[in-house]
């Protein structure tokens, strides 16, 4: 199955990466590459057989409910690109 | 001084030959004229360093060593180190200093060992050849105009340079095994769930996997013992006891059943690593081992399966890079959306966005099952295989990677074929199971490797069968020429 650039831009806005216009025909074409490579998948005989999530078969672990750490919020944050008073900024989101 | 493996160190160390402050200040100044040329370092470490050697010198001389105390190492920059910065070999974290330790980089320096600087990588460890990183790409010291192999290029480059003796790396399809293959170095990828993940930044969480790389099995087993064991931190963590590595190192090998994969022997595979690889096959079969003949029918598989998983879980992993929280933030957003779509842009390179769109793809509604569920059917059918061979075997060998390492560039603008030089290392990932990789020869004056593959926590009987194969062959002992005649 091979996708075109209109496929491209829908990916592209899904998983909220900018793909610009110098560079959207090369991505395509690498994608289409790669999906060639996976398409053998399709020659597989997989009837009946359960997919496999974690390759031990391990189940997530569960834990009391109880605070185990605490969290220093300014070490944190000094990671952030903008913070004020404690929070993160980011353009306005509500006029 | 900088020839010596970690147990030669550590045995120095402990005759009082030299001091670790000693010690580390060699290979810093070897790190610092060294790695203009070969790009194995992101971060140099030197003046934490030699506090961390200085701290280890007096724990010494009080009488407490612990099991790496004044030992020098170095991290692949994927694992967080506090107040040390972190960039996983991306422009996205460029500027990103952790707030905590890994569980591995806290249980190295629990036992005592000096952290030299963070190794250089492919962006988010995606890639083969260290083509990828942000940073540049690292040379091989076996000849500089070829790849080191990926993604954990920068710490098997750096050991087989001498610049250090241990290091740690991370594998996901290869990348711990490979590298290690094409810089003529030992490396390890444990059982998953063997060490901790906690703090190693996670490109595909089912596959992802923290191991040692060092230049012998015994130094590797040394890493191992320190690196391993259960931590709440990783839910995918288990709590299941560590052996004692080094107790076993030696035992003879005899009666033991070594599987030899047909489909690790056909088209594709150099000439010269397949009669490298066979050689070593012989060591064993001299030391008592007996050879078996076994298939695993869906090898071919292996590598179409990994490229629906791997991109799958980091589309998902990698969404948490927003420009919000931490990480690379574009210039004057007009929009939230906007700072997503620009940040993501400019801060991720070609080869991880185009991960993250097949991911999405594949995820997306109306393709989940044709590509993901699909995919993990065939997970389980090349897990099967495995488990169907180690019925009859103890261990499955064969080559680590078909080529010597290449020139770069030489795989063009071909992800695919790029992609192929990792078609022995992924179904020890998508099956979980642990696989090291050892020098067994050189083709065309580069080192390749042998690949021995262990059931679920074996890592013992691997690396007491790479310890008795070191013993008795010196292909881990040879030095890039470039480092002799520098020397000589």
């Amino acid at each position: 199955m091979s996708i075109q650039r209109a496929d491209i831009e829908k990916l592209a806005e899904l998983a909220r990466i900018h793909v610009n216009e110098d560079t959207v025909t090369a991505t395509t074409l690498g994608i289409n590459r790669v999906l060639e490579l996976i398409d053998q998948l399709r020659a597989a005989d997989t009837t009946g057989i359960a997919p496999l999530a974690n390759p031990l078969d391990a189940t997530q672990r569960l834990r009391e409910d109880l605070v185990s750490e605490t969290v220093d919020r300014d070490a944190l944050q000094a990671a952030a690109p903008a913070v004020e008073a404690g929070l993160y900024l980011v353009p306005k989101v509500v006029e | 001084m900088h020839d010596l493996t970690l147990a030669q160190m550590c045995h120095g160390l402990a005759r009082r030959d030299f001091s670790s402050t000693e010690l580390t200040r060699h290979l810093l100044e070897r790190i610092g004229a060294a790695n203009p040329r070969y790009n194995a370092f992101i971060t140099i470490a030197s003046e934490t360093a030699l506090a961390q050697a200085a701290a280890a010198d007096r724990r010494r001389a009080a009488g407490d060593a612990p099991a790496l105390c004044g030992l020098p190492i170095a991290h692949k920059d994927i694992f967080c180190t506090r107040g040390l910065r972190t960039s996983c070999g991306s422009r996205m974290l460029d500027n990103f200093v952790p707030p905590y330790d890994a569980t591995v980089v806290e249980r190295c320096a629990a036992a005592g060992a000096v952290v030299l600087g963070k190794t250089n990588m492919d962006e988010f460890a995606m890639g083969s050849s260290n083509e990828t990183s942000y940073y540049g790409p690292v040379k091989n010291p076996w000849a500089t105009d070829c790849v080191p192999g990926g993604s954990s290029g920068g710490s098997a480059a750096a050991l087989a340079a001498r610049l250090v003796p241990g290091a740690t790396a991370s594998d996901t399809g290869g990348s711990i095994r490979q590298p290690a293959a094409l810089c003529g170095v030992t490396g390890l990828k444990p059982t998953y769930g063997r060490v901790s993940r906690w703090g190693m930044i996670a490109f595909a969480s089912s596959l992802d996997q923290a191991g040692p790389m060092a230049r012998t099995a015994e130094d590797v087993a040394l890493l191992l013992q320190v690196m391993a064991g259960f931590d709440a931190r990783d839910s995918t963590c288990l709590d299941r006891p560590v052996p004692d590595y080094a107790a076993t190192l030696e035992q003879p090998l005899a009666g033991l059943r070594i599987g030899v994969p047909e489909e690790y022997f056909g088209a594709g595979l150099h000439p010269g690593t397949e009669r490298a690889v066979r050689e070593a096959l012989a060591e064993f079969e001299r030391q008592g081992a007996r050879l078996v003949a076994i298939s695993l029918p869906h090898s071919g598989l292996a590598v179409p399966a990994y490229y629906v998983i791997a991109p799958a879980e980091a589309s998902a992993n990698l969404s948490r890079f927003d420009g919000v929280r931490y990480g690379h933030r574009c210039a004057d957003p007009v929009d939230l959306r906007d700072l997503y779509m620009r940040s993501r842009e400019e801060g991720f390179g070609d080869e991880v966005k185009r991960r993250i769109l097949i991911g999405t793809y594949c995820l997306s509604a109306g393709y989940y099952d044709a590509y993901y569920n699909k995919a993990q059917q065939v997970r389980r059918l090349i897990r099967q295989d495995f488990l169907d061979a180690f019925a009859n075997v103890d261990l499955i060998l064969g080559p680590t990677c078909p080529n010597p390492a290449f020139a770069f560039g030489a795989k063009g603008g071909d992800p695919v074929a790029m992609y192929l030089e990792d078609i022995y290392t992924i179904a020890a990932n998508l099956a979980g199971l642990p696989a090291l990789s050892v020098p067994c020869g050189l083709v065309d004056a580069k080192p390749v490797g042998l690949q021995i593959i262990g059931n679920y926590f074996d890592e013992a009987r691997m690396l007491n069968a790479a310890h008795r194969y070191q013993l008795a062959t010196g292909w881990h002992q040879l030095a890039p020429p470039a480092l002799t005649e520098t020397a000589a």
